[in-house]
């Protein structure tokens, strides 16, 4: 199959996840498609190794992981402490850093 | 002999350091240092006119160069001091009468708490007005020229407390400043004319300068003489300056500082003799405030504003004659020197007038005072007689000099200057024998009355600490008065024919300001008898008028004449709604043009950059949606930028 | 290498304020000592350097001259010639005074006040204000300049606006406010013009490629530096802009009233007679130095702004109710003469305008510690509140009112012979704008004589009946001021001497000569 079909796919997702946080309310779905975008890019990444016959985007897609997990750990305590003090997990609710 | 002059000045000013940095210890002696100092200059002066006596008519001129003033490139003043004949004739006339006035204030002013400070003020003043006559240059001249005015502003306001006292001090000086101004102004002019403002450059190159330079020079100065010596249109302050204690009217609103302006235009001889119009100029003015003076000498009922009128108008006969050129300045110093001796002895007499009647300057509520007060009856009176100018009295020479030189200007010029010379003549013989009636003669009408309503504003603080309202017991004054007041009499009978017999005067002079006889249309016969018709004429109108009448104690309502005259010709009037309103008007308008506009502007700005502000600040919003919006816009404007670039 | 003399003396300052500073707040007395005590040091420096400085020697003396940011040419260049020397001087004369006068000026308030006053803090930040003037006066290269003309702004800031007089009409809370829009107008108004004065100064270096005063100077008076007409009028107005915004110049001067007004009398003397110098100190050495040509090109205009200056800010003078509004636009109308003085472009225009900023300086501080006593005693700025005065305390209103004949140029007292000096020299070039300015001083008689009539004249008011006369330390501030007026005034020669060769030098720069009197002229 033709790798390039890869790049479409992420593509797509990445679009459907970019859509998802700019529509969405809800902070746990914002923050999976926050997700899905890191992993469209991630398939970007394994695709264009494949494509260019190098490893380095591979190497890449460990990076992304690393980083992806560790902002679930600090993003899901920020949402889980934001849904105690607010009783809501909705983004709009948290526009306090406003000047 | 030349260091001496620079102690002429040197010790009234050491008195003046002394008196008023040396605080309260000094309170007791405080007078007689201040004396002892104007004395002592006197004693110099009298040294040095031995000097200068003993020498040759064309050696008289002696300088003290003290040190460089004001070293800058091309500008040079120096503290040069010049003593000359003219500066002679001054410098005795200035510590003498000064001297006298000194003496006589040691009694008049005894009740007065600030009495050290009183003299402090005088020995600054006659420091100030030395070194007046004695500068080598205009701006040293110019120091001494503002000296005297601080010193007089401090002198008139010296009342303080009194509300019309610090008005008419700030008045004198603000009045004097615009005349100030016409002497920097010269002094600017002669700088760019000449290189130089010291008088042996400026008269030795006055050939050289062109025409409208000397004119404007000439009207410049006249500026400043009308300034100080209350010349119209500036000599509105000269009335109001009778608010200072009495002695400081003899001394320095009547005997010295307002004659200042005489010696300028006299000083200044070759500039004004090069420049025929400033010299025109200068004799309108003499002629308008010798009629102006009298005129409003005539209306007053304040005894001393009657005398500031009359010091006026016999400042402008002075001014007349110096402007007459080479025939007249010789005559208008003697004049001037005359005047000094019988005005100051009119004033002090109308200060011991004063002195025993609380403090009261209303002459309708004088009369008959004669009996009271003989010596000073009999001084007032050679006073009097002086300045109407009774034959073989000071005045008559001088007077009768001036209004010769006047018609000898030659011309319909002549005939017009001559006429109100003449006219002045008159109208002065009137007024000095009202005073006179008003005083010493008639029924005594300060009886069965108090001088003034209780809580009514002394005129002359020293009254409340003699503790009278109640009806006035005329009474002589203390010797340490009367004695200035004899010396003075003398002066005014006798100075006169001193000077005039065999010339003396003049030759004295000659060498300073040059002299020449003009062609007189009359002659000297025909002057004398029409002076003599005029004073009589003037002394009969009074005569009927307040010496047969009893004198209403409540002045009548007057002719309009009269009440304009009241009012200083309506002058005052004038200034206050041109000058002072108007001023009013500009710096309020200022003020608040400067807020809002000029202010405004920047506030303006200010604002707007914080409205500008405040609009970008809508755009933090707060939602994490829309800052993903803006990135993701941003994200796609890169790339797309990007693109664009590689496809060009 | 001889001893480094210009930078000690502006170093001890600098040095004593972060000491004042750090006495600890129980000490405050001995903070206040210590300031004192550097201040005088520091006027033992100047004199030091007035002594050094040979008026018939380099235009350029006791320099020092280090690399300091190679890559950008910058460098630690210090020089004076006698303008700067006359200004040090003034600088560090009268400091002491300040230091003297606001003696209690930053004592803690009264109990219940919530403000805090740092007291060592107001002596630290004299002082070093005091540092940045001297070495602004000191520099002779522009970087270096520029650095500390901006920086003198970061202690003004806090003196105006941490610092105002104790009693305010409307209470503590409007005090305040004031006080902060006053400190930041000046702060605001300072910076755009600083501002502007940087892109100037970066076009100078793109244009010149170092900043050093003197080689650009020399080199554009040999012509190896070609500057382009419209270049240099651009970078000429960059600088005029800054400094007439500091000097300040009519229609730039709305800040200094303000500024004036709310900060406390010794702080209103720093600020007009102390750091403004700066102002016109840098026109008559960068603008005239640097722009010859644009600086003569620019001449009518800048006359034409310096007369209304002098004629407006008299007026408004007069109509003012506030002793210090009054005093801030009568130095106003001083700077109009100053600048006024500079730009006639003669001799004695020049000379005059150094004098004028040395006795200005002086005049103004006797006048305005005066007032600030005399305000401190009654509590309030109003001249309607006053009455009397000379009655209940003659020494205040004797030395207050020589102050105010000083301000209004009474001949025999310093100011006089500067004015003089400047009318005369714009007179000979320019006659009307002279003429004009000459009226200047009949107003300037008007406000003193007005404000000291209305204050200390008349009966005397119930609320200034108690008023006590000066005190020892306020005569000794007023006294040796007053002193140097009358010597000054008497004897100016010290000074001339001083200024005489750097305005003969200022006057080859410019290109231009005195106009021959008509008497020589005609030969």
């Amino acid at each position: 199959m033709n790798p390039v079909n890869y790049l479409y796919l992420a593509g797509l997702l990445f679009t459907i996840g970019a859509t998802g946080v700019l529509i969405r309310r809800n902070a746990i779905v914002v923050f999976m498609c926050v997700e899905l975008m890191l992993n469209a890019c991630n398939l970007a990444f394994v695709t264009f190794s494949r494509l260019h016959g190098n490893l380095d985007g591979q190497v890449f897609a460990f990076f992304t992981m690393v980083v992806a997990a560790a902002e679930v750990v600090v993003g899901l305590a920020i949402i889980v402490s934001l849904f105690r003090t607010r009783h809501s997990a909705s983004v709009d609710d948290a526009s306090l850093m406003k000047l | 002999m030349e260091k001496l002059i620079a102690l002429l000045i040197a010790a009234p000013l050491l008195g003046a350091a002394v008196l008023l940095v040396g605080g309260r210890r000094l309170d007791r002696v405080g007078h007689w240092i201040g004396t002892l100092l104007s004395t002592a200059s006197f004693v110099f002066g009298l040294l040095l006119f031995a000097d200068l006596l003993g020498r040759n008519a064309e050696h008289r001129t002696l300088t003290q160069h003290l040190w460089s003033w004001i070293p800058v490139e091309g500008f040079q003043a120096d503290v040069t001091l010049r003593l000359d004949q003219l500066s002679m004739t001054f410098v005795l006339l200035i510590t003498g009468v000064g001297s006298l006035i000194h003496l006589y204030s040691v009694g008049y002013m005894e009740h007065d708490e600030r009495r050290r400070r009183f003299f402090g003020y005088l020995n600054l003043f006659l420091a100030a007005m030395l070194l007046l006559v004695l500068a080598d240059n205009y701006l040293l001249l110019y120091v001494g020229w503002e000296g005297v005015g601080l010193a007089s502003y401090l002198l008139i306001g010296f009342w303080q407390h009194k509300p019309s006292a610090a008005t008419a001090a700030k008045k004198a000086f603000l009045v004097n400043r615009v005349g100030d101004m016409g002497l920097s102004i010269a002094i600017m002019l002669m700088f760019t004319t000449f290189g130089s403002f010291a008088f042996g450059p400026v008269f030795g190159h006055v050939g050289d300068a062109s025409q409208g330079k000397l004119t404007a020079i000439g009207l410049m100065l006249l500026l400043a003489a009308c300034g100080k010596s209350a010349q119209v249109p500036l000599q509105s302050w000269l009335g109001d300056a009778m608010e200072g204690p009495t002695p400081v009217s003899a001394l320095i609103h009547a005997a010295t500082m307002v004659t200042a302006g005489v010696y300028l235009i006299v000083r200044s001889a070759a500039v004004f003799n090069a420049a025929p119009d400033a010299q025109l100029a200068v004799t309108v003015v003499g002629a308008v405030t010798l009629l102006f003076g009298a005129i409003v000498g005539c209306a007053k009922d304040d005894i001393k504003k009657a005398l500031a009128g009359s010091t006026m108008s016999q400042i402008g006969y002075m001014v007349l004659a110096a402007g007459l050129g080479p025939i007249g300045y010789v005559f208008a110093i003697m004049h001037l020197v005359t005047h000094g001796f019988f005005k100051a002895g009119l004033f002090l007499g109308a200060g011991s007038v004063m002195h025993g009647m609380n403090d009261e300057v209303d002459m309708r509520k004088y009369g008959g005072l004669r009996k009271y007060m003989p010596v000073t009856f009999v001084t007032f009176g050679l006073g009097y007689l002086a300045i109407i100018g009774f034959p073989g009295l000071s005045g008559f020479f001088s007077k009768d000099k001036i209004i010769e030189a006047a018609f000898a200007k030659g011309g319909t010029e002549g005939w017009i200057l001559g006429g109100a010379a003449l006219l002045g003549a008159a109208i002065t013989a009137f007024y000095m024998t009202r005073v006179m009636l008003m005083t010493f003669f008639g029924e005594e009408r300060w009886k069965n009355r108090p001088t003034r309503s209780p809580g009514a504003p002394s005129a002359e603080p020293a009254a409340e600490h003699r503790g009278e309202h109640a009806e006035p017991h005329p009474h002589e004054s203390p010797k340490v008065m009367t004695i200035p007041m004899i010396v003075l009499a003398v002066g005014s009978v006798l100075g006169g024919g001193f000077f005039s017999i065999g010339d003396r005067f003049l030759h004295w002079l000659e060498p300073v300001t040059g002299h020449s006889e003009g062609h007189s249309p009359v002659s000297a016969g025909e002057v004398t008898a029409a002076t003599m018709v005029c004073l009589v004429i003037g002394v009969a109108i009074a005569w009927a008028q307040y010496g047969r009448k009893p004198v209403p104690a409540v002045a009548p309502r007057g002719s309009l004449l009269t009440r304009a005259a009241r009012r200083d010709l309506l002058q005052d009037d004038f200034n206050h709604v041109v000058l002072v309103r108007g001023g009013e008007h500009l710096t309020r308008s200022l003020v608040y043009l400067d807020h809002s506009l000029v202010d405004g502007v920047v506030n303006g700005t200010a604002a707007g950059f914080g409205g500008l502000s405040g609009r970008l600040r809508r755009f933090q919003n707060g939602f994490a949606r829309s800052y993903a919006v803006s990135m993701f816009g941003g994200a796609a404007l890169l790339v797309a930028a990007t693109l664009l670039m590689r496809a060009v | 290498m001889s001893f480094p003399l210009l930078t000690a003396t502006a170093a001890l300052p600098a040095v004593g304020a972060v000491a004042t500073a750090a006495v600890p707040a129980a000490r405050r007395t001995a903070a206040k000592w210590l300031a004192l005590l550097v201040s005088l040091g520091t006027l033992a420096l100047a004199i030091t350097v007035l002594v050094r400085f040979d008026p018939g020697g380099a235009r350029y003396q006791l320099t020092e001259s280090h690399s300091w940011i190679s890559d950008f040419g910058v460098r630690y260049e210090l020089g004076v010639d006698g303008i700067g020397v006359a200004l040090i001087a003034l600088t560090a004369v009268l400091i002491p005074f300040i230091v003297l006068a606001g003696w209690h000026d930053a004592d803690p308030l009264e109990t219940g006040s919530r403000r805090w006053r740092p007291t060592q803090g107001f002596f630290a930040l004299i002082l070093a204000v005091e540092a940045m003037v001297l070495i602004s006066f000191e520099a002779t290269d522009v970087f270096l300049f520029y650095i500390f003309f901006e920086a003198m702004l970061i202690p003004m800031y806090f003196l105006i606006g941490g610092f105002g007089d104790r009693a305010h009409a409307q209470g503590e809370q409007a005090a305040s406010t004031q006080r902060s829009y006053a400190a930041v107008k000046f702060l605001l108004y300072n910076l755009v013009g600083g501002l502007i004065m940087l892109a100037a100064v970066i076009g100078l270096y793109v244009v010149a490629g170092n900043f050093s005063l003197q080689q650009i100077a020399e080199a554009r008076a040999n012509g190896s530096l070609h500057m382009a007409t419209s270049t240099e009028r651009w970078l000429f107005l960059g600088f005029f802009f800054a400094f007439a915004v500091k000097a300040p110049l009519w229609p730039l001067h709305t800040w200094l009233p303000n500024a004036m007004q709310e900060s406390t009398a010794p702080v209103a003397v720093l600020i007009t007679a102390v750091v403004d110098k700066v102002g016109t100190f840098a026109m008559l050495r960068f603008c005239l130095g640097l722009f010859p040509g644009a600086s003569r090109w620019a001449t009518p205009v800048i006359l034409v702004l310096a007369l209304i200056s002098i004629v407006y800010g008299a007026l408004l003078a007069v109509g003012q109710r506030d002793i210090k509004r009054l005093v801030a636009y009568a130095s106003i109308s001083h700077f109009g003469f100053i600048i006024m003085g500079i730009f006639a472009m003669t001799s004695q225009g020049q000379s005059g305008a150094t004098l004028y900023m040395v006795n200005h300086g002086i005049s103004t501080a006797a006048l305005m510690l005066v007032a600030g006593f005399l305000i401190s005693r009654r509590g309030s700025r109003l001249i309607a509140d006053y009455g009397g005065v000379q009655k209940v305390a003659p020494v205040l209103a004797g030395t207050f009112l020589i102050g105010g004949l000083a301000t209004l140029s009474l001949p025999g007292l310093a100011p006089f012979v500067s004015e003089f000096l400047v009318l005369v020299g714009t007179f000979t070039r320019y006659p009307v704008i002279g003429i004009i300015a000459t009226f200047g001083i009949v107003l300037a008689a008007l406000y003193t004589l007005v404000l000291y009539q209305r204050t200390m004249t008349g009966p005397v008011k119930p609320e200034v009946s108690a008023m006590p006369d000066l005190k020892v330390r306020e005569l000794l501030v007023v006294g040796p001021l007053i002193v140097l007026l009358i010597f000054l005034g008497v004897y100016p020669k010290p000074v001339t001497n001083i200024v005489n060769p750097a305005v003969r030098h200022t006057m080859s720069d410019v290109q231009k000569k005195d106009p021959k009197p008509e008497v020589e002229a005609a030969k």
